[in-house]
């Protein structure tokens, strides 16, 4: 039964983080292109700073990275007249108030903490690569369409949501059906994460089992467990590209492209 | 402890050598930079000997992709689509269990659960389907002149591909290929992450920052130390692959040189 759902704990977690995502990929993408130099500053590192690097090592790092950030803000806030350092030696020590989750919350409260921290790293992580993608496509599209707007007496801020925005997504959707596969895969890094997600329970069940523990006694079926994960994550990154294939003939479809030229031909 | 007997005790500590005991307290950063880099070792093992078999095999692999018989063309394409449409991550942990259940049958799978010939095996045919599949590309763009001018020398069947398909796709591949180098150095990283258990603490870069991280509840300083050893890594990958493009495009006057564009992956 867990099995099944830390199947839609890795659902959920895609369906959450994708759209997460793309927004702090539209944030960072829209800061790289701003005129205002210290925010486009911040968008250009926020893309830059993802590169490489192992991206194991960004999650690992942001998980502790964050949760110590949440817990040091609240330190501050909570309890003002604590005088002794956070970092004592090789300890992080906050008051007690400050624990998150407090140590008395419930089991459930621990996992949604877990899982929404996992979901924020991601989201981190996947937004930059978005913003790299969105901030491609931005200057993809023809530049006369951004003079034409111009022309027209649009300002700055309808130009770029009533012809940028629209036009761009044609430009982003292969890097971004490319992401949305990068991130199909990671998911089982939620394991490192320390979420119970499908890695950790196949492990679970598929060990071996004697009868006093269970009443459905079997061998090490790990082997087994693990080559049916890998067929999910085929027929899954499948069927997306079947999807995706799909979306982007109905974007294409009047676009100023060549694809979008030969789409009108052969109607 | 000075830091020149730290780096005697733990420089070559990933691979067995120097003192046994990891440390347990007061962590120093000489000792970080040593046992992290020590476990770049791994990294390097592993990426190197998965990309030298990798590249005969994805050299097959790409050339089956775009072969004209039926069979070889199918299975060469479900080998690409089995290893690139699944996370590796998970590749590694059907690896592992996998060999663990042919080594209760049969003795001669002994030294395949361990990570140096296990992981070794997944991490090369993971890299042959992803350099299989940017040869196949490649293969697909040659230009045709170059096939119709080998034909027209009379050269066919082994030499043709010698002498003019196989340099052709490697020139038009190795931008690509130098992105898929880089990335399975990075991806060397998950080994020890999966089932693989590092034996006698010897493990990969990874396993040691995480071991500092998990000791001292700061990751503020192994990751760094982490990330500017891959960044190392990566520049002398760069350079490496860029020696080679540089020999590929001998034959180009100076400014038609392709340069290398890279635009690393992400994750696989």
């Amino acid at each position: 039964m867990n099995l099944y759902w830390s199947v839609l704990t890795v659902l959920t977690l895609l369906g959450i983080t994708a759209p997460v995502a793309l927004a702090f990929g539209f944030a960072g993408a829209s800061a790289a292109r701003s005129a205002f130099a210290p925010l486009r500053w911040i968008g250009k590192t926020y893309i830059a700073i993802v590169r490489g690097v192992p991206d194991i090592a960004f999650f690992l790092f942001f998980v502790i990275a964050l949760d110590q950030a949440i817990e040091y803000l609240r330190h501050r806030a909570l309890c003002p007249d604590w005088s002794e350092p956070v970092r004592q030696g090789n300890d992080f020590v906050v008051c007690q108030a400050a624990k998150m989750p407090l140590g008395e919350a419930p089991q459930w409260v621990h996992e949604t903490y877990g899982f929404s921290i996992a979901v924020l790293t991601f989201a981190i992580v996947y937004g930059a690569f978005a913003a790299n993608v969105l901030f491609g496509a931005m200057r993809a599209v023809p530049h006369a369409q951004l003079e034409t707007a111009a022309a027209y007496g649009m300002s700055t801020r309808q130009t770029f949501w009533r012809v940028l925005v629209p036009q761009m997504w044609v430009f982003a959707l292969p890097g971004l059906s490319n992401l949305w596969m990068l991130l199909i895969k990671a998911t089982p890094l939620l394991f490192l994460l320390g979420v119970e997600d499908v890695v950790y329970w196949a492990r679970e069940l598929g060990g071996s089992k004697t009868p006093r523990f269970t009443d459905y006694p079997h061998g090490d079926w790990r082997m087994w467990y693990f080559l049916a994960l890998l067929v999910f994550y085929l027929a899954f990154t499948r069927v997306s590209e079947v999807v995706l294939d799909r979306l982007m003939a109905r974007l294409t479809h009047g676009q100023a492209t060549a694809a979008g030229e030969a789409q009108r031909k052969a109607a | 402890m000075s830091c020149w007997q730290t780096i005697q005790d733990y420089g070559l500590r990933a691979v067995g050598y120097g003192e046994r005991l990891l440390p347990r307290e007061d962590f120093t950063l000489c000792e970080q930079f040593t046992l992290i880099g020590s476990g770049m070792i791994w990294n390097v093992y592993f990426g190197f000997f998965a990309l030298l078999a990798g590249f005969f095999l994805a050299t097959a692999v790409g050339v089956g992709k775009a072969s004209s018989n039926r069979l070889i063309r199918k299975s060469a394409s479900w080998f690409i689509f089995v290893f690139r449409g699944s996370p590796l991550f998970i590749q590694f942990f059907f690896g592992y269990f996998l060999f663990l259940t042919l080594k209760s049958n049969y003795a001669f799978f002994d030294p395949f659960t361990a990570a140096w010939l296990g992981a070794l095996i997944v991490l090369f045919l993971n890299t042959s389907a992803y350099a299989g599949e940017i040869f196949y590309g490649a293969l697909q763009s040659i230009p045709k002149g170059d096939t119709e001018a080998a034909d027209a020398y009379g050269l066919t069947g082994w030499k043709r591909f010698k002498r003019v398909i196989w340099p052709t796709m490697l020139r038009l591949a190795w931008p690509a290929y130098t992105n898929e180098a880089i990335f399975l150095f990075h991806s060397t990283t998950l080994v020890f992450l999966t089932g693989f258990p590092a034996w006698q603490q010897r493990g990969d870069a990874l396993y040691y920052a995480q071991y500092f991280a998990d000791k001292t509840f700061n990751p503020f300083i192994p990751y760094p130390i982490l990330a500017g050893y891959f960044i190392v890594l990566t520049l002398i990958v760069i350079s490496l692959f860029g020696l080679i493009n540089r020999r590929l495009n001998r034959h180009l006057p100076q400014g038609q040189r392709p340069k290398l564009r890279l635009r690393p992956n992400l994750i696989r």
